[in-house]
């Protein structure tokens, strides 16, 4: 199975990418724990940065940006990592996921990290990462990570990564995502993207019938 | 092979002398490139629709019927027509009038536009694009084929004994275009009528227009309208040609770097490079272009936009001087040398006649008299029985 990482850090090295390190060490402890054999591909978003610019502006993904959207559709299993700027999310990591399909991570179990200067800034992963990623209708895990300056000292940021890692682990071990994904239920996909699935065209709807000569469904009666 | 230029009317800024051509002007100017485009040797030319500034394309077909005027060879198209937004009762009426004067050169293409505000300007409802799309479509494509059409849908008011006038000439409808950039019901749509299927292709990498139209040609043939190599297949694109491609680069950057859509973005070699933009020699654009077939198969259609970004009118002209002059005449060439016997040329009107009617005569309805009440009844042709007119 793969775990995918993805950095928003900007400096080498970030403190961004060793709370993502510390998190992945985890994970694998405890899946190799747990019989799962994982491999790991990180993609830091730093040297994507201009061609990230570039989407915002042309809507498509230019090719080192592409390759990590391959990369990413590969994930079995996801963690994020951003920096805190202006008591946000960095502009890198929500440039990155603007350009993801939004249906690339259907229930992917996701951990969510955010690293900042200060621990007032202690809900962004809870207040903002994860609102992104119920959109992308990821799976995250319940306790997200996140290290102050100051954590980094302590001994509750380990326990928060143990914790964040064991989840991500039950939820892989169960394969909660192969078992969602399977169960019949049907997700909406853009056409062509890169989910898997995505080139499967659903025949058997109204707008097929329409678009091959059939009528519209009766329209809702309206109350007189 | 149809070769052709393709514009969207947009009234942009020239970034380089700042100045911002008036609307008579652009559309002055439109018509020059109309008729420049049948002078050099390309067989189609293609407009439309915006309704809103800075645009000024609202009425396609006054303006293509005035080219088609001022032309002799030149098929006037679409690119595109709002299926959307237009009543498709008026749709058939104008285009089958535009059909008329410009004796059968014509076809339109249809495309559900890219502007959300503008549905309400005509009492339509965004939430239900895709829905009145397809919709309109199944009505006029039966107003074209049916003297008299009972209609029941949705989106529009019903139609009872409607008899969409002027019949198509000779009877034969126009020949249809459906655009989509990511639209599988769309594609279907096109397939399942046997209709042409078109990709404006020049915003985006191929690919990402590669699997809609793999996905039209396999529904061509599901549909029963031959092979998936049979299919009918447009592709836009987007040149700047000059002697050298040091030339077309210096010329074309101050236009590029600012032009809508994608200005102010990717430099300009990164953009060339990931899309089908060609900036160039003659040859590089040819090369270019040749890799559009490698991509999606022979194709019949291709147009190119040239007349954006605030190019100046000479500039647009000598663009098409070059285009015309020599880069299509090797791609015709190289194209129709690689292209299998079975792969059919875009239809035409004649093509079209042929196929209905082979060497007979073309059906020309007329009318009966007006009996009073400008209602049509069953039969409103001399040709057709009262009995069999009403489906």
């Amino acid at each position: 199975m793969n775990l995918v990482v993805v950095s928003g850090g900007t400096s080498d090295p970030s403190s961004t990418r060793m709370l993502a390190d510390r998190i992945t060490a985890r994970v694998l402890d405890r899946a190799a724990a747990s019989g799962l054999e994982l491999t790991t591909a990180v993609i830091e978003l730093r040297p994507l940065a201009a061609e990230l610019a570039s989407a915002q502006v042309t809507g498509f993904a230019p090719p080192a940006v592409a390759a990590a959207i391959a990369t990413l559709a590969e994930a079995d299993a996801l963690i994020v990592a951003t920096p805190v700027y202006k008591a946000g999310v960095s502009g890198l990591v929500k440039s990155f996921f603007d350009v993801v399909d939004q249906d690339l991570l259907i229930a992917v179990p996701t951990v969510l990290a955010a690293t900042a200067g200060t621990a007032r800034h202690a809900l962004v992963a809870d207040e903002q990462l994860r609102s992104l990623f119920a959109y992308l209708r990821a799976l995250t895990v319940p306790t997200s990570v996140f290290a102050a300056g100051e954590d980094w000292g302590g001994s509750g940021l380990q326990d928060r990564v143990d914790r964040a890692a064991h989840e991500l682990v039950v939820l892989l071990a169960a394969d909660v995502r192969s078992a969602m994904r399977d169960a019949g239920t049907r997700y909406n996909r853009v056409f062509g993207g890169a989910a898997e699935g995505a080139d499967e065209v659903e025949f058997d709807s109204d707008l097929m019938r329409l678009a091959t000569g059939g009528s519209a469904v009766a329209p809702p009666v309206r109350p007189v | 092979m149809q070769f052709g230029v393709f514009s969207v009317g947009d009234v942009t800024r020239n970034p380089v002398t700042g100045e911002t051509p008036s609307e008579a002007e652009r559309i002055r100017a439109v018509m020059a490139i109309a008729k420049k485009t049948e002078e050099v040797g390309l067989d189609v030319f293609a407009f439309g629709e915006h309704h809103n500034p800075p645009f000024m394309s609202s009425s396609p077909t006054t303006l293509l019927a005035a080219v088609a005027a001022q032309t002799e060879r030149l098929v006037v198209s679409t690119s595109t027509t709002l299926i959307t937004t237009n009543d498709p009762v008026r749709i058939a009426e104008e285009y089958a009038m535009l059909q008329h004067v410009s004796g059968g050169r014509m076809d339109l293409m249809l495309g559900r536009g890219n502007t959300a505000p503008v549905y309400p300007w005509f009492g339509e409802d965004i939430r239900q694009g895709l829905p009145l799309a397809l919709e309109h479509y199944n009505l006029l494509h039966r107003l074209w084929r049916e003297d008299v059409v009972d209609w029941q849908g949705r989106y529009r008011t019903p139609l009872q004994g409607f008899t969409s006038t002027p019949r198509p000439l000779d009877d034969v409808p126009p020949f249809v275009w459906h655009g989509s950039i990511r639209t599988p019901e769309i594609a279907e749509q096109a397939a399942f009528y046997g209709d042409g299927f078109f990709a404006n292709h020049i915003f985006w990498p191929s690919e990402h227009s590669q699997r809609l139209i793999n996905f039209y040609r396999q529904r061509f043939a599901h549909h029963g309208h031959g092979t998936p190599e049979q299919a009918i297949v447009g592709l836009g694109g987007q040149a700047f040609i000059a002697k050298t491609s040091q030339q077309a680069y210096e010329q074309f950057r101050p236009y590029f770097d600012e032009a809508p859509v994608y200005g102010n973005g990717p430099r300009m070699e990164d953009f060339a490079r990931q899309t089908p933009l060609s900036v160039g020699s003659p040859q590089e654009v040819i090369d270019k272009t040749l890799t559009f077939r490698e991509t999606f198969g022979d194709y019949q259609r291709q147009l190119f936009l040239i007349d954006h970004a605030g190019l100046p009118l000479e500039m647009v002209l000598e663009q098409l001087e070059l285009l015309g002059g020599e880069v299509v005449p090797v791609l015709r060439r190289e194209l129709d040398a690689l292209r299998p016997a079975g792969v059919p040329d875009a239809p035409t009107h004649a093509s079209l006649v042929t196929a209905k009617y082979g060497d007979a005569e073309p059906r020309q309805p007329r009318p009966n008299a007006n009996r009073g009440d400008n209602v049509t009844g069953g039969s409103p042709y001399q040709d057709t029985e009262r009995d069999q007119a009403v489906a």
